[in-house]
């Protein structure tokens, strides 16, 4: 190699640097621009009765996304109800189990269903759940939910418990605390904060899911809280609204997108909030 | 002692229920298209026509679309995720900067499909029509290419993240090595990191192509739903997931019905199979991924 390769050399080392810094730049420039447009178009519509009012007719302006808030929050706290126990006690058994040829089955179905695409999620639980109840309801709807936030949660709570030290475990089979106590009074309590870091960011996640609910909660235009009916949910909604030729609804949905946004940061801001407070050190 | 036994019965049943789940997910997925497979055989694959009223049922357009919108998106999203893992892993020391990038990543990471969506179909639409009519072909707006950016922007945090991780485990003396002989940055990252980490962010690329191929509502917001072959990039096209999402809830005829829960067949085997694989050799660079 000549000495005057050196230059050369140097000024492709700066090339490269300089693409791979313009190119970053550039990455945030898709997030500037979403965040910019939903607040700008968001803002405007959100007022007091843009959360107490039910949605307009086409035509008039004005008009709520109340049912599609109170929808959201009910199918949120329903899949909680399913997914958070099945959840939680799968991560205990694939934190706790010993290598098998079953224990094996069960860590790939895992990963199964947490890639399964959430359109299929929707298809299973509308062949499952809608035909033998005989009508789009909201319970199938949290089914969705539950079903994809069930690998979620157990994946998270597996990682929390495996970073409990074995010396808390022994300390407590030693004071001859039988196992399953042990997992209920100790181990889990220790690991609670990630546990629930992890229940968080699953919520996070489905809160703003559309494609399961398609067929299942399928929205609903009036209030509804009986989960036995359709029902309305914020991306729901905003699916609905940007696809239908009326200024009002887009309006109505840039208001949804901005809390749906709002909603979903929240829930990971505190996840992240209660992961760093109270975090497992030892 | 009973406690525990029962107790144990309790974490089990929680893993059978996840397994009744996956493997009743295919078999339901399995029997309840059999119908179209028996109707049709290969041809449905195969088949080019979509047509429901002349229940004429070929998945080929949608086979076509969604190769064609995940791909070009892995293309556009490949060098951004690389230069940005590159960039937080191994160029920028400034902490400000890195926790910019960082956060940047992490928000567009929580940003729900269906807001990519409404905002790729009222402002990104837009500025493709006006390139397309500057190009003079028909301005549509939607269509593949569009569907493409989206899923492109969406896919980029999952890949960036998986790219630093795997950037990150390399060991520090071989690059230590590396600058000790008198080599440049760009020279350890191309002869020294790249190399070395090369199958694990392949493997990522693999990760986020298995995220790409199930996106649904973005990509049916902004992909202009035809269901024809798709004659360039610009043109409307429909993937799997988008035909699904637009079609089952009109579907009232059983082999109708059956064609659409056979195309989520299709997308459930492949989005399983990319995904272990791809875990599969990610794993021997992040033994711990999520």
């Amino acid at each position: 190699m000549k000495i005057n390769n050196l230059k050369k050399r140097k000024i492709k080392d700066n090339v490269f640097t300089a693409v791979v810094i313009i190119t970053t730049l550039i990455s945030t420039l898709p997030l500037t621009l979403i965040l910019y447009y939903l607040i700008k178009m968001g803002v405007s519509s959100i007022s007091w009765e843009f959360f107490v009012n039910l949605p307009s007719p086409p035509g008039v302006t004005g008009g709520g996304i109340s049912n599609a808030i109170v929808g959201t929050l009910i199918l949120i706290g329903f899949s909680m109800l399913f997914s958070i126990p099945l959840g939680v006690a799968l991560g205990v058994y694939l934190s706790e189990s010993k290598k098998s040829k079953f224990t094996g089955l069960v860590r790939i179905s895992v990963e199964i269903l947490q890639a399964t695409p959430s359109i299929v999620v929707g298809i299973i639980v509308y062949l499952w759940v809608v035909i033998t109840m005989g009508s789009f309801s909201a319970f199938s709807g949290a089914v969705a939910l539950a079903i994809m936030m069930f690998p979620l949660i157990a994946k998270s709570t597996e990682e929390t418990l495996k970073m409990v030290p074995n010396s808390i475990k022994e300390a407590s089979f030693a004071l001859g605390v039988p196992y399953y106590k042990t997992v209920l009074k100790v181990i889990l309590p220790t690991g609670m904060s990630g546990v629930i870091n992890g229940i968080l960011l699953a919520v996070a996640r489905v809160a703003g899911e559309t494609a399961p609910l398609l067929f299942t909660a399928f929205g609903n235009p009036f209030m509804n809280m009986d989960i036995s009916k359709p029902i309305n949910s914020l991306p729901l909604l905003i699916f609905n609204y940007a696809g239908s030729p009326y200024k009002e609804w887009h309006q109505l949905a840039w208001g949804a997108s901005l809390i749906l946004v709002i909603m979903v940061l929240l829930f990971n801001i505190t996840a992240k909030g209660i992961a760093r407070k109270w975090k497992i050190k030892y | 002692m009973n406690g525990d036994k029962n107790f144990k019965l309790i974490i089990l049943a929680s893993a059978l229920v996840l397994l009744t789940i996956v493997f009743g997910t295919f078999i339901t997925l399995f029997v309840s298209s059999f119908e179209v497979i028996h109707q049709f055989g290969i041809g449905f694959i195969i088949g080019e026509s979509w047509n429901p009223v002349t229940q004429e049922f070929g998945a080929l357009p949608f086979l076509i679309g969604t190769l064609i919108t995940s791909f070009l998106a892995l293309a556009i999203s490949f060098p951004i995720a690389l230069s940005i893992a590159i960039f937080l892993g191994e160029l920028s020391k400034v902490k400000f900067f890195n926790s910019i990038i960082n956060g940047a990543v992490e928000l567009l990471a929580g940003i729900p499909s269906i807001i990519y969506g409404f905002w790729g179909l009222f402002v990104l639409a837009p500025v493709i029509r006006d390139i397309e009519m500057s190009l003079n072909i028909p301005p549509y707006g939607v269509g593949i290419l569009t569907a493409s950016i989206i899923l492109a922007i969406m896919i980029i945090p999952y890949a960036a993240s998986l790219s630093l991780e795997v950037i990150n485990m390399m060991p520090e003396n071989l690059k230590e090595a590396g600058y000790a002989l008198g080599t440049t940055r760009f020279e350890v990252i191309k002869s020294i990191i790249l190399p070395y980490s090369g199958s694990g962010i392949i493997a990522g690329i693999l990760l986020s192509l298995g995220r790409a191929l199930g996106e649904t509502m973005a990509v049916t917001m902004v992909i202009g739903n035809s269901n024809m072959i798709p004659s360039n990039i610009f043109s409307p096209g429909n993937t799997i997931a988008s035909l699904i999402a637009n079609e089952f809830t009109e579907a009232t005829e059983d082999l109708y019905l059956s064609s659409l829960i056979a195309m989520g067949l299709v997308l459930f085997i492949v989005t399983a199979v990319v995904n272990i694989f791809g875990k599969f050799v990610i794993r021997r660079f992040i033994p711990n991924i999520k």
